[in-house]
């Protein structure tokens, strides 16, 4: 009961959000929240650290941007396609990298991302280092015009909240239940007889393809895709909100990408401008030193402890 | 609101009866925008000098413009197009900015230039560099500034094969803005009467040029052009000092070098080196005077960016001055209409397509024995008219010149 009242509490001020913040704003804000929950799902509940889904969030956006401006496909399809082609490239990369663990399955990740990346800097279509432009963002259903900072603002949000409820689904369903016993004990989850790698892939496939709505709904709001978006700095980035917001809880990606996002847009224009990486920097070492569970996790544990 | 608006509307009206010349300022201030690189690649060659060139040329006006104040907001960009087209949406929806400034990085103008069409705002570019900007990406109030490639590709180009140097060996980056870079210059060259006798791509970004040197250097070219930027030009440059190649009598073409690259080069590694500038700071009077007050405030000399950014901004503000509104189009038409004139650029033409054309410099980078001292780096070999260095109108393929 108390849970669905905090659910409630927290739609309510989406909902409301954009009559106090500035719609833009809270709408790249909620596509890294999305993006930072779909790479917890294989970190925080499945154990694996991929660095490399800068490509799955990049590539989407590329491939969107491509659909929606080149061939000219209504908004949501060309979200659709965005998201689906980083599942199929998340197929690709993860059939290969989840036979190895740890340290090798982060570099064999890495690896294929800047092979990505390289397509991406490379290929005429994406516009290399000037970025793709100039994207529509054309209409919701046909009807509701998307110009409109505010309606897209609720476009993104009913897109994003689909999102996290299928994470949030996936992560307290068998499935999510397999995935944890795994990330605990591979040899005792395999020796209950679930084939492993089979639920990996499938985590891996997840989770790269919300990593590709994030960035295929980020390429709509902002009407361009850049090589920011697939660089490796954006496959640390996300391990930096995850970390900081608190591994393998369901809020916690949101808060930490929250946090990271209002700093590097906040921070931008003022006193502190030219030292945008050194705060975020030093935030990270103090998360890593001093709080290990990350924003959310240190508060469920001091809750736990004191209730 | 509306009601507001008429008001205020013919609130203005009246007082432009009354006193013949009153402002026409929305908001009551004029605002300008500046995104720039604090902190990453550019932050040298554009970065916080630009902040101060902006400030300067606010300075001059003493501050305001047709009776109303001049605010300067700045933020740092970090070289994200995502971050820039956020911010400057933001300033232009919320906090009243009439201009954007600077931009560096072509991805970020190319986002500002969406909001600046969407918002009917001015962009005055001076960091980015890429010709499309007042070709296939140009919007009516997108106004190229500084430079762009063509001018220092084919200004370099042309210039150093009238100087001799005929036969030309590309270094080239792996990637679009190498290849396109190089095909520029290529044509050049060879429309100059000189030969390309061929080219070497390496990995984008490489930090170790010797093989790539060496191929440069058995090719027996003249010239050697290096068709990459930033850290990239640099560790080639350093590799050519290796192996000796500007004394074994070959040249070195940069075709994207900054003021600020060749101070951190030094000069016992870039003698030698020729390039094209749109500013140096020790050309006249008028640039050693500017660039002495920016030195006091800065600790550096001004680069070509920042030194453009002072006059896009200073125009813009005469332009407002002499028409007392801030009205998009009325100030964009009024910049075309007047020449630019001030120590950056004199007699410069702002076209249609937004270029503003201008003369363009080739210098040479001066060896340790002629530099009297710190910032004493160039000599200016040859002016390029404008017109030769950005090309005529007629070639300009920007739908809405």
């Amino acid at each position: 009961m108390n849970k669905f009242l905090g659910y409630l509490i927290v739609l309510a001020l989406a909902l409301a959000a954009p009559l106090v913040i500035y719609p833009v704003f809270l709408m790249k804000l909620l596509c890294f929240a999305l993006f930072a929950s779909a790479f917890n799902l294989i970190l925080g509940y499945g154990g694996l650290l991929s660095f490399g889904h800068a490509a799955f969030f990049g590539g989407a956006a590329y491939i969107s941007g491509h659909a929606l401006k080149v061939w000219g496909l209504p908004t949501e399809l060309g979200i659709l396609v965005g998201a689906l082609s980083a599942g199929v490239l998340g197929l690709a990369i993860g059939t290969l990298a989840i036979r190895r663990q740890g340290i090798y399955f982060a570099m064999i990740t890495l690896a294929m991302a800047q092979m990505a990346y390289f397509v991406f800097i490379s290929s005429p279509f994406t516009g290399g280092e000037n970025g793709l432009q100039g994207v529509p963002r054309g209409t919701a259903l046909g009807l509701i015009d998307l110009t409109n900072d505010r309606a897209m603002y609720y476009f993104v949000l009913a897109i994003c909240l689909a999102g996290f409820l299928l994470i949030a689904r996936a992560v307290h369903s068998p499935f999510g239940q397999v995935l944890s016993a795994i990330r605990d004990n591979e040899d005792r989850a395999r020796s209950l007889g679930y084939d492993i790698e089979r639920y990996k892939l499938l985590a891996f496939v997840l989770s790269a393809t919300l990593a590709g709505l994030a960035g295929a709904t980020k390429t709509v709001v902002f009407q361009l895709a850049s090589l920011t978006d697939a660089h490796w700095h954006m496959s640390g980035e996300v391990v930096l909100m995850t970390l900081l917001g608190g591994l393998g809880t369901i809020a916690g990606p949101a808060v930490g990408a929250g946090i990271i996002v209002t700093l590097q847009n906040y921070l931008a224009s003022g006193p502190l401008a030219a030292w945008v990486p050194v705060v975020l920097g030093v935030i990270f070492v103090t998360c890593v030193l001093s709080f290990r569970r990350g924003v959310v996790g240190e508060l469920r544990e001091f809750l736990r402890r004191s209730f | 609101m509306k009601l507001f608006k008429k008001l205020a509307a013919s609130a203005s009206v009246l007082a432009m009866l009354a006193s013949g010349a009153s402002a026409e300022i929305s908001d009551g201030v004029v605002k300008i925008g500046l995104l720039t690189d604090m902190s990453g690649t550019y932050s040298d060659v554009a970065g916080p000098g630009t902040i101060t060139a902006a400030e300067m040329a606010i300075e001059e006006f003493g501050g305001t413009v047709a009776g109303a104040p001049i605010e300067l907001v700045s933020a740092d960009h970090q070289n994200k197009a995502d971050i820039s087209a956020n911010k400057a949406r933001q300033w232009g929806d919320t906090e009243q900015v009439d201009a954007f400034a600077e931009l560096v990085t072509t991805s970020v103008a190319m986002a500002v230039f969406e909001v600046a069409k969407q918002q009917n705002k001015i962009a005055l570019v001076s960091g980015a560099a890429s010709s499309p900007l007042t070709n296939d990406a140009c919007i009516p109030t997108g106004l190229h500034w500084t430079y762009n490639t063509r001018a220092l590709g084919v200004g370099t180009g042309s210039a150093v094969v009238a100087e001799g140097g005929d036969s030309w060996f590309f270094l080239t980056a792996d990637y679009a803005f190498g290849e396109a870079l190089q095909n520029d210059v290529s044509k050049v060259v060879e429309a100059a009467g000189g030969k390309v006798l061929g080219s070497v791509k390496h990995p984008f970004p490489a930090s170790d040029f010797s093989s790539f040197m060496l191929q440069a250097q058995a090719s027996g070219a003249k010239v050697i052009g290096l068709a990459n930027a930033g850290g990239d030009t640099i560790n080639a440059i350093k590799a050519a000092k290796e192996f000796g190649i500007v004394e074994a009598g070959q040249k070195i073409a940069g075709l994207l070098v900054f003021l600020s690259d060749v101070h951190a080069l030094g000069l016992d590694t870039a003698q030698g080196l020729q390039m094209t500038v749109s500013f140096y700071w020790d050309m006249n009077d008028e640039t050693r005077e500017w660039s002495r007050r920016f030195f006091e405030k800065t600790g550096k000399m001004p680069t070509g960016i920042q030194a453009g950014t002072y006059s896009s901004v200073r125009h813009y503000l005469k332009a407002i001055e002499a028409t007392g509104s801030d009205d998009t189009d009325t100030v964009v038409a009024k910049m075309r209409e007047m020449p630019v004139e001030d120590m950056f650029a004199h007699g410069g033409v702002l076209r249609t397509d937004g270029r503003m054309v201008h003369d363009m410099y080739l210098a040479e980078v001066k060896s340790p024995a002629d530099s009297s001292g710190p910032w004493d780096y160039l000599k200016i070999v040859r002016t390029i008219p404008g017109e030769e260095a950005f090309g005529p109108l007629s070639e300009s393929t920007c739908p809405t010149k």
